[in-house]
């Protein structure tokens, strides 16, 4: 792999020379390396770009690394990786994702990500995402999200987009089996004339299935950020989403939630908040001591931590 | 005094007719002079609507005087703003706490004392105003914590602060009888340790029985101020209204 996408794998994946485990590494749309464990499979689709990763039933412990980088522009990667995750599996998944450009070309990373999680399966999901490079190609990220959850599996994805990134649409869809559990935490900042836009559609289908949905954002600059969240409660359920966003100079943000029971038992509710950040903040924490700028980073830090 | 220091060198508050007036015109503060000595507890107290708040505020910073002046340990500061101010030694305790999402009490207290805290302080700084810290540190400040938490977790960020002046806005809102006790202990700690001033807004008896120095005001004036034994005694004969000189003054205490 190149220096550039070692820089990148190392903030959105953690990278620090090797990995530990069975990762997979795409680089400009090409595998930069690869290894399987005993208990994770990874292997590459037949029918077109992507993986098929299997994790065998019971695996605990473990982690597979599946990062991406694209590292200059005129590059328009697509990539369909599927996740298998036996029963009573317990694993983290690392997929975090790089755009670097130094051109006037656009660099696009499209991810397609598919998890199947068989009964009682656990994951842990992160996601992390950066735009680097000073060419005036534009650097875009469009991750796709699509969970099946078996019977009392969980999942926890933890999203993270801070900077660099042009243009996202971020778009995750799960369907939840009963006793199935599902947490998601969004942090998203947009700069400059960054675009940003995350939907999230969540099925509750059976009996005590669960979601807990927080999106965490700040529009900076004269960005612009859309959120749109439909939870639908088709059983005995729980569902929470939550919406907070910081606007900051001129940013932006539309929130549109939206919330669907088709069952007397579905639980299900919505909060969403948007505004500059309180000056009640600012002030108390310049009774600490901090300029009215090192109290507006740290809220923000705060905020998307 | 102590032999050898003259008498401005203990003077840490010096406040010359200092007066804050609504955008209507009305005044809220009202030409008050007075000067406060260090290393002492000194309790400002008066009816609701009196201007304790806003004095307070003047002070700490927050709000800027229409008129008057205001001098810290000698230097004049009435043009420095808050975080000046802070950083040259005041802090300041809301009435009401504010909340953050993202911030949690132990990035709070690392944020006021300026470094990063170990397990040992932050126990010792949430037990002065009876918080458990293995309970708290990790917890965010939002509304999951009570008023009476986070009214603790305020004091407790003023404490992290070892501040050369505290100033603290009715410190005994929304606190327990439990750790009310605890907290008027750490206050005379505070003093026995000769850790800084502290100018307490508060109508509690308990504080004022602790005071070094009482300043009463009333209608945006200094109504009276002097030592706690003489000026107890008559604020409660009569709790219903306190019966104060009639008229400004000057006070230095």
């Amino acid at each position: 792999m190149n220096k550039i996408t070692e820089s990148l794998l190392r903030v959105v994946s953690g990278f620090g020379g090797t990995f530990k485990g069975a990762y997979n590494v795409r680089e400009d749309g090409e595998c930069a390396g690869r290894q399987s464990s005993e208990n994770i499979k990874i292997e590459s689709k037949k029918e077109g770009p992507g993986l098929v990763i299997h994790v065998r039933p019971g695996t605990k412990g473990e982690t597979v690394y599946i990062p991406a980088c694209v590292t200059h522009g005129g590059v328009d990667d697509l990539v369909y990786n599927d996740f298998y995750i036996g029963e009573d599996a317990d694993v983290l998944v690392v997929a975090g994702c790089g755009v670097h450009n130094d051109e006037s070309t656009e660099a696009r990373h499209n991810g397609i990500h598919r998890f199947f999680l068989e009964k009682g399966a656990r994951v842990l999901y992160r996601e992390k995402h950066i735009g680097t490079g000073t060419g005036k190609g534009a650097k875009r990220i469009d991750p796709v999200t699509d969970i099946t959850m078996a019977e009392n599996s969980y999942l926890e994805m933890d999203t993270v987009q801070i900077s660099g990134v042009d243009s996202t649409m971020r778009r995750t869809t799960a369907t939840l089996a009963a006793g199935a559990r599902l947490v998601v935490r969004e942090r998203l900042m947009t700069t400059g004339t960054e675009w940003a836009r995350s939907d999230f559609d969540v099925t509750l289908e059976g009996e005590d299935s669960g979601v807990d949905l927080i999106s965490r954002s700040v529009a900076r600059g004269r960005s612009r950020q859309e959120f749109n969240s439909c939870l639908r409660g088709k059983n005995r359920c729980s569902g929470h989403s939550e919406c907070d966003a910081i606007l900051a100079e001129s940013g932006s943000v539309v929130a549109s939630p939206s919330l669907e029971a088709a069952h007397v038992d579905a639980a299900l509710i919505h909060e969403a908040a948007i505004g500059k950040i309180a000056g009640e903040q600012i002030l108390k924490l310049r009774t600490l001591g901090l300029t009215r700028e090192e109290a507006e980073e740290r809220i923000i830090q705060g905020f998307l931590k | 005094m102590p032999p050898g220091k003259e008498k401005r060198d203990m003077e840490i508050l010096k406040l010359e007719h200092l007066a804050w007036d609504l955008p209507d015109g009305a005044g809220i503060i009202k030409d008050i002079d007075l000067s406060l000595e260090s290393g002492k507890l000194i309790v400002v107290t008066g009816p609701n609507g009196g201007g304790k708040t806003t004095l307070a505020k003047l002070i700490a910073g927050i709000e800027t005087p229409s008129s008057g002046r205001l001098f810290f340990e000698g230097e004049e500061i009435t043009g420095l703003d808050v975080s000046e101010r802070a950083k040259r030694g005041i802090a300041y305790a809301f009435q009401q706490p504010v909340r953050f999402k993202g911030l949690t009490v132990r990035d709070l207290l690392e944020l006021a004392s300026g470094r990063a805290l170990d397990d040992a302080h932050l126990c010792d700084l949430l037990g002065k105003v009876g918080l458990c810290a293995n309970e708290y540190v990790d917890r965010e400040l939002n509304a999951s914590l009570s008023g009476g938490e986070s009214k603790r977790i305020e004091i407790a960020s003023v404490l992290a602060r070892r501040a050369k002046l505290s100033i603290f806005d009715e410190p005994e809102a929304g606190i327990d009888l439990w750790s009310f006790a605890r907290l008027v202990e750490t206050f005379q700690e505070v003093r026995r340790q000769k850790a800084g001033t502290l100018l307490i807004i508060s109508h509690q008896e308990r504080i004022l029985s602790i005071a070094d120095e009482i300043v009463v005001i009333a209608d945006g004036v200094v109504r009276s101020a002097g030592p706690r034994e003489e000026l107890l005694p008559t604020l409660l004969a009569d709790e219903k209204s306190p019966r104060c000189p009639l008229g400004k003054e000057s006070a230095r205490i």
